[in-house]
């Protein structure tokens, strides 16, 4: 009941993008992969490749991963110009190689945008995201100062929705797919996630005002409404929590324009 | 010897905690700022511990060898946290959150730790809810809950199938506003590399960059260790390919006391391995076993059939069988010995015969296929990723795997190792959950310690250091420390064989499965600290580890863990082979009943076994802390 595919072993050429670091020149270098199980994940290819390597005493190809099951959002592959690779709604690491013919070429690369620089090979900085989360992606509680958790109801489509949002595992794919680097579908994921539920209307303004400000200082681009990004996603979030954001902002930014003029207002009294 | 005073509050166990909190020392608000703790990894215990802490006024430095600390590995668990809330009103209680856990423990977890963390276990919940953790819900607004192993009520909380990703982020989003504040000072892309201790006390550690391979000494008033288990030492398991037993082994060489190593947790519902190019298993939610029936022929030759053949005579529902009460929500070290029996009797199923049904189709019909969808929708993806099979229509197949570590650094009831200063929380240490984990309850206990446990006890170690006197990091402890790992690193780059780090990882797996892993025996264990003690020799002389030691260097990174881990593996062999009893996670096949469950030895194994270095090439001291139950009788272990 394997899968179909298991019995024949498949070779794949790799196109690996490769750089010493961040201020070197970068190269494309091939690699032959032979005699692969197709039911080996890309990954678990470049070990295989990376452990040849090794034994040569040359250096392994870097490349970022962990959890290797599509949820901590380390892996960052470029596979063949597509974040993630061939498939909707996966992360590199859940890419098998049975998506791939015999003797294919598999082009990887980073993700590529100027907000994330290549650190090594096919590892890239991404720490302008955790930036934008210190800027407003959460809720102030502190321990010890919150009250039963069900004196708080929260609907449950509101719930529901604000866990569609919540789902995003913060790889950058969504940047990558866009050609302007937007970080928006990023952005929009956590401002809805938190100004769904009615423990995060204290601080909604704040927030989307805060992300939003920190996303343009980092360089990321606007958002032109091509949904690349969610195309992208490998959690498939969905583009409309852009639209949703961009009403936030809109709202925060007139009410905070307002809340200056009551508060001058207020001290003249 | 060292010493080993557990410190649990005198009185009765349900006023333990409280009269503790009412009791140790406090640090006033003006000289929390100037006591700086550092807490390395940022999972779910290290983030919540780290953004407490500085939300009381100590200044924190969070140390996280990923580039990000939402990426810790807390993120991956599915299933669910544990809470003694009876918002079902089924019966639950502060008590029976506390009774199950000790039983599930096989009577080796400590009274007084494991009644606290169901004390907390309702603030938890309440923490979470309040920082936006979008838990599941009911149409009338209040919080679902569902059923999980172990336990005969349905306290569980959950989001989907990635509770602790939520969780995780919830934490994640505290530590980043304590960030942002400047309350705490974020080092990603740092390993810890060695602890430092001045005086006696931990008073600091030496990281390694991993970006430019660059030591730093970081010198503080404490230091708390929240990385995580270290079950890679089995090669293939659940965790994180990053996960490692580093810090608390390097710890452990610095003198803290390592708890009951070979308690580690088989989980039955995983996807079988299916070649040895393989870098990770994948867990199956527990949760799964709520609705899905765990069977295998009755008859080996029906083993190789398509299973939606097989009539449903012809099928031993095996749990169901053998444990009637609790049926396929036995917990999980005994659930994992039955499946392991049933594919030793030579009904497995799958290509290596190693492998169980797990068969939604009984689900199916009463829930229709969208609700089973809306329930599991996102582990029936995972595995149709990974097998490209289609468990709504054919049962999944599942074995047991390596999945968490019970056993961890020594810490007393405030959650301080032998070594004073030195704080060890969530699954880094080994307090709470015995020689068995339930399911549902790593989350709790992560969270426990680091929202609610570590605010209260570290104030009474700091109350009693000099505010501002903490070492400067051109002491020659920091020095010493620093050369220790230079040295190290130089080693490794310097052997130049023929085998890359994953050849020996790979072999250290291999031999730990074989002999540490589901069953374990004396001729077995002997072999096997035979065979690391030889393997460890080849590694440092024919490892293959390319580059530099002052770049961003993969190879160096895991030649040092797998380094690491072939020491831990000696280490939890001999633990296994001198706990002559079964108990739990850990199953020595001479001590067991007719039927083949555990059989424990209360008069000479009651105890937690605290193992303390003496050296490179001596063998370790093993110190005891025995076990007293005042509130618990202790009792077989039966799920029937």
């Amino acid at each position: 009941m394997v899968a179909s595919t298991s019995s024949k072993l498949i070779s794949v050429t790799l196109r690996v993008w490769r750089q010493e670091g961040p201020a070197a020149a970068g190269r494309f270098v091939e690699y032959k992969a032979a005699n692969l199980n197709p039911n080996m994940s890309l990954l678990e290819m470049l070990d295989v490749v990376n452990d040849d390597l090794e034994r040569r005493g040359e250096d392994p190809i870097a490349f970022a991963h962990d959890c290797r099951e599509g949820i901590c959002g380390t892996c960052s592959l470029m596979i063949n110009g597509k974040p993630h690779g061939p498939h909707r709604g996966v992360a590199s690491c859940q890419t098998y190689l049975r998506s791939f013919e015999d003797g294919a070429v598999i082009t990887l690369e980073p993700f590529r945008a100027r907000p994330f620089p290549v650190q090594k090979d096919l590892i890239c900085d991404r720490s302008a995201f955790d930036r934008i989360q210190q800027a407003g992606g959460f809720i102030t509680a502190r321990a010890g100062s919150a009250c039963d958790a069900n004196a708080i109801p929260v609907p449950k489509g509101a719930a529901d929705l604000a866990m569609d949002a919540a789902q995003c595992i913060g790889c950058g794919a969504c940047v990558a797919a866009c050609k302007n680097s937007s970080a928006m579908l990023f952005v929009a994921a956590k401002v809805s996630h938190l100004g769904l539920l009615p423990q995060g209307q204290a601080e909604r303004d704040r927030r989307v005002l805060g992300m939003v400000r920190t996303m343009d200082e980092a360089g990321f681009g606007n958002c032109s409404n091509q949904y690349e990004c969610s195309a992208a996603c490998p959690k498939l979030i969905s583009h409309d929590f852009i639209a949703r954001m961009n009403r936030d902002y809109l709202a925060a930014s007139v009410r905070s324009v307002f809340q200056a003029e009551s508060q001058a207002a207020g001290g003249g009294a | 010897m060292a010493n080993l005073d557990s410190r649990i509050p005198p009185g009765p166990l349900a006023d333990k905690w409280r009269k503790h909190k009412a009791d140790i020392r406090l640090v006033n608000p003006a000289n929390k700022r100037k006591y700086e703790v550092i807490v390395v990894g940022a999972g779910l215990a290290g983030s919540s511990a780290a953004s407490s802490l500085a939300d009381m006024g100590y200044k924190v430095k969070s140390i996280v060898f990923h580039d990000s600390p939402r990426r810790a590995h807390s993120i991956a668990a599915q299933g669910g946290i544990n809470a003694a809330k009876n918002y079902q009103n089924d019966g639950d209680s502060v008590h029976r959150l506390f009774y199950d856990t000790i039983k599930g423990g096989d009577y080796r977890a400590r009274e007084a730790n494991v009644h606290r963390l169901a004390e907390v276990s309702v603030n938890i919940i309440d923490q979470c809810v309040a920082q936006g953790v979008p838990f599941a819900r009911e149409y009338g607004g209040l919080l679902a809950n569902r059923s999980f192993g172990g336990a005969q009520v349905s306290r569980t909380f959950y989001a989907r199938g990635q509770t602790g990703q939520q969780l995780l982020l919830g934490a994640y989003s505290a530590l980043s506003r304590t960030v942002g504040q400047g309350l705490v000072e974020l080092v990603t892309q740092h390993e810890m590399v060695d602890l430092v201790v001045v005086d006696g006390h931990a008073k600091g550690v030496i990281t390694r960059d991993l970006v430019t391979g660059q030591l730093h000494r970081h010198a503080a008033d404490a230091v708390i260790l929240a990385t995580g288990g270290y079950g890679n030492v089995f090669n293939l398991s659940t965790y994180a390919r990053g996960s490692n037993t580093t810090a608390i082994w390097r710890a452990y060489k610095r003198g803290a006391c390592f708890g009951n190593p070979c308690y580690t947790q088989i989980h039955p519902t995983c996807i079988p391995v299916s070649g040895d190019y393989q870098s990770k298993l994948t867990l199956m939610s527990e949760s799964l076993r709520n609705d899905g029936r765990i069977w295998v022929p009755k008859r080996r030759e029906d083993c190789g059939k398509d299973p939606n053949t097989i009539p449903d005579e012809d099928r031993d529902y095996f749990l169901e069988r053998i444990y009637p009460s609790f049926g396929n929500l036995a917990p999980r070290d005994v659930s994992s010995r039955a499946a392991k029996r049933m594919c030793d009797d030579g009904r497995g199923v799958g290509e290596t015969g190693l492998g169980v049904y797990l068969d939604f189709s009984h689900a199916i019909k009463r829930l229709g296929e969208a609700g089973v969808r809306e329930r599991y929708g996102n582990l029936f993806d995972i595995y149709h990723e990974i097998t490209n099979e289609n468990a709504y229509r054919t049962p999944m197949r599942i074995y047991p795997a390596v999945h968490y570590t019970m056993g961890g650094l020594w810490v007393d009831y405030n959650l301080m190792s032998n070594v004073p200063g030195l704080f060890v929380l969530g699954e880094a240490n080994f307090s709470d959950h015995g020689a068995n984990r339930l399911g549902a309850s790593a989350l709790m206990q992560g969270l426990a310690d680091g929202y609610f446990v570590i605010p209260y006890t570290i104030g009474d170690y700091l109350a009693g250091q000099k505010p501002g006197a903490r070492p400067s990091t051109d002491a020659p402890a920091f020095r010493q420390a620093e050369e220790n790992v230079a040295a190290q690193v130089a080693r490794l780059l310097r052997a130049k064989g023929c085998e890359p780090v994953n050849h020996y990882h790979r072999r250290l797996g291999q031999l730990m499965w074989t002999h540490c892993g589901m069953a374990r025996t004396r001729a077995g264990l002997e072999q096997a600290i035979q065979e690391i003690g030889a393997l460890r020799e080849e590694f440092w002389r024919n490892v293959s580890v390319p580059g530099s030691a002052s770049s961003l260097n993969q190879a160096l990174e895991r030649a040092g863990r797998v380094a690491d881990f072939i020491e831990l593996g000696e280490l939890m062999c001999r633990d296994a082979l001198t706990r002559e009893e079964s108990c739990g996670g850990h199953f020595r096949e001479e001590h067991q009943y007719s039927d083949g469950e555990c059989k424990r030895d209360d008069v000479n194994f009651a105890h937690v076994a605290a193992w303390e270095f003496l050296g490179e090439d001596r063998v370790p001291v093993r110190n005891a802390e025995p076990l007293n139950y005042e509130a618990v009788k202790m009792s077989v272990r039966s799920y029937k």
